[in-house]
């Protein structure tokens, strides 16, 4: 019987849930508008999930987000958590056919992993958190999607550049399937 | 690790409670608190779960901080509420009562106030619970008790790992953040928000290299101990069910179905006296 979770994942999702938790509680980068930091962990789960798949991308965001509302004692807001999860599982399955850990990531693979993030985000942050927001809150409606909006586009800026810088360099990091040519 | 998750030792009821019955009561707690908006119920929440505050021998002053946080979110979000939709209760329970004579889009009618009452009364039914949570809970306890209420060990286990790797690669971040600001990589406002962006994967790639390789490490390790063969595991942290456990997992359930039944009774989430 070959099982859903190797070890391999396993640890993947803990660490990964780790790095996410350091990015999103303790690198602040200011933006222009005042009171808000720019979030760059979801760069970095864009990339867990890429590389290893879809239940390692949903499991890491939902645990390293758990973590940071628990951190900050605010209330945990499961209809947030629960779409960081979603976006981790989407990019998962979007980029299945990429093989970014064999040291594969050209300009179809940018292109891919980038529509793939923006489907991603839209849907996460537009369709699932307002969505249960209003089923949990009952909030207003446009007051919800204002920030699903807002939030989606930030984060879908910031994964164009830290995801991709970030799978480019480790996609170079690693020597590639086949590099290695017998010698004559 | 502790400090960074707010927890507090004391001796206290709660803190005897295992991670597994709290955490089964935050979530009954959550979902009744999220279903209902039943004013009666949510008050009753409120004030138990302020009520618990003694119990846990939490002060007021060990949670502030959280609490300032809280409280300025709190505001932020009424304010927007009323912005974006001053017709809301209205629209939720049916009627227009408009109050100071006044009339118009912006104009303040009981229906809004109410609603807003009960949306303010939500936060007091949830975060004070929340809080003493995060204050009573060991958070080494955390993957003991997740497996114990059923989620499968090899998840458990990556919480416990993540909780286990969370100093380290803060301390590394901490590390690489250093020694790339001294070779002038900038990060504060003077550069500008592209360059900034930039400048945080200068930082991110050496850190998730050396995390990928300490993933290889340590699955390496743990599939040489043969992780994952058996069907169970035991916990060092894992603690047997008392008394007290049974009745808070059975008091938080009541609640839950308190919160069902008013939906019931009440025909919708809502408690209308407007009618």
């Amino acid at each position: 019987m070959k099982k859903i979770l190797s070890v391999k994942t396993i640890v993947a999702i803990g660490i990964g849930a780790a790095l996410f938790f350091v990015l999103g509680r303790f690198v602040a980068i200011p933006s222009p508008v005042p009171n808000t930091n720019i979030s760059i962990q979801y760069g970095l789960l864009a990339f867990i999930a890429a590389v290893f798949g879809p239940i390692a991308g949903a499991l890491a965001g939902l645990i390293g987000h758990f973590f940071i509302d628990f951190s900050y004692g605010w209330g945990v807001w499961w209809s947030w958590v629960i779409a960081s999860a979603v976006f981790g599982c989407i990019m998962g399955f979007v980029t299945l056919k990429l093989k970014i850990d064999e040291g594969e990531f050209d300009v179809k693979g940018i292109i891919l992993f980038n529509i793939g993030q923006i489907v991603a985000h839209l849907l996460a942050w537009v369709v699932v958190a307002p969505v249960l927001d209003i089923l949990m809150y009952q909030e207003p409606a446009n007051k919800v999607f204002l920030q699903g909006i807002t939030g989606a586009i930030i984060n879908i800026i910031t994964t164009a550049i830290v995801g991709t810088l970030v799978c480019l360099a480790y996609s170079k990091a690693i020597p590639k399937k086949g590099s290695l040519s017998e010698e004559n | 690790m502790n400090n960074l998750f707010n927890y507090i030792e004391r001796k206290s009821p709660i803190h005897e409670l295992t991670g597994a019955t709290k955490l089964v009561c935050l979530f009954l707690w959550s979902f009744a608190a999220m279903t209902t908006y039943d004013t009666r119920l949510l008050v009753v929440l409120a004030v138990l779960g302020i009520a618990l505050f003694p119990v846990g021998r939490i002060r007021l002053k060990d949670v502030s901080f959280m609490l300032w946080f809280t409280l300025v979110f709190l505001v932020l979000n009424t304010v927007l509420v009323y912005v974006f939709s001053p017709h809301h209760g209205t629209e939720i329970y049916g009627t227009c009562t408009y109050l100071f004579g006044l009339s118009g889009h912006f104009a303040p009618t009981a229906e809004q106030f109410f609603f807003q009452l009960n949306y303010i009364l939500k936060y007091f039914a949830t975060i004070p619970f929340v809080l003493l949570f995060v204050c009573t809970t060991n958070p080494s306890e955390f993957a003991a008790s997740l497996n114990k209420i059923g989620v499968s060990y090899s998840v458990s286990y990556s919480v416990a790992l993540a909780l286990r790797y969370i100093p380290d690669i803060q301390k590394q971040y901490h590390e690489i953040s250093q020694a790339s600001q001294a070779r002038g990589v900038e990060l504060s406002k003077k550069a500008s928000l592209i360059s900034r962006l930039k400048s945080a994967s200068a930082i991110l790639v050496p850190l998730i290299l050396s995390s990928m390789s300490r993933i290889e490490i340590i699955s390496n390790a743990m599939e040489l101990r043969c992780f994952g063969k058996n069907k169970k595991r035991t916990w060092y942290m894992a603690q047997k069910f008392k008394v007290l456990d049974y009745v808070s997992m059975i008091v938080c359930a009541l609640l839950l179905v308190a919160s069902l039944v008013l939906t019931h009774i009440n025909g919708s989430r809502f408690f209308n006296p407007f009618k």
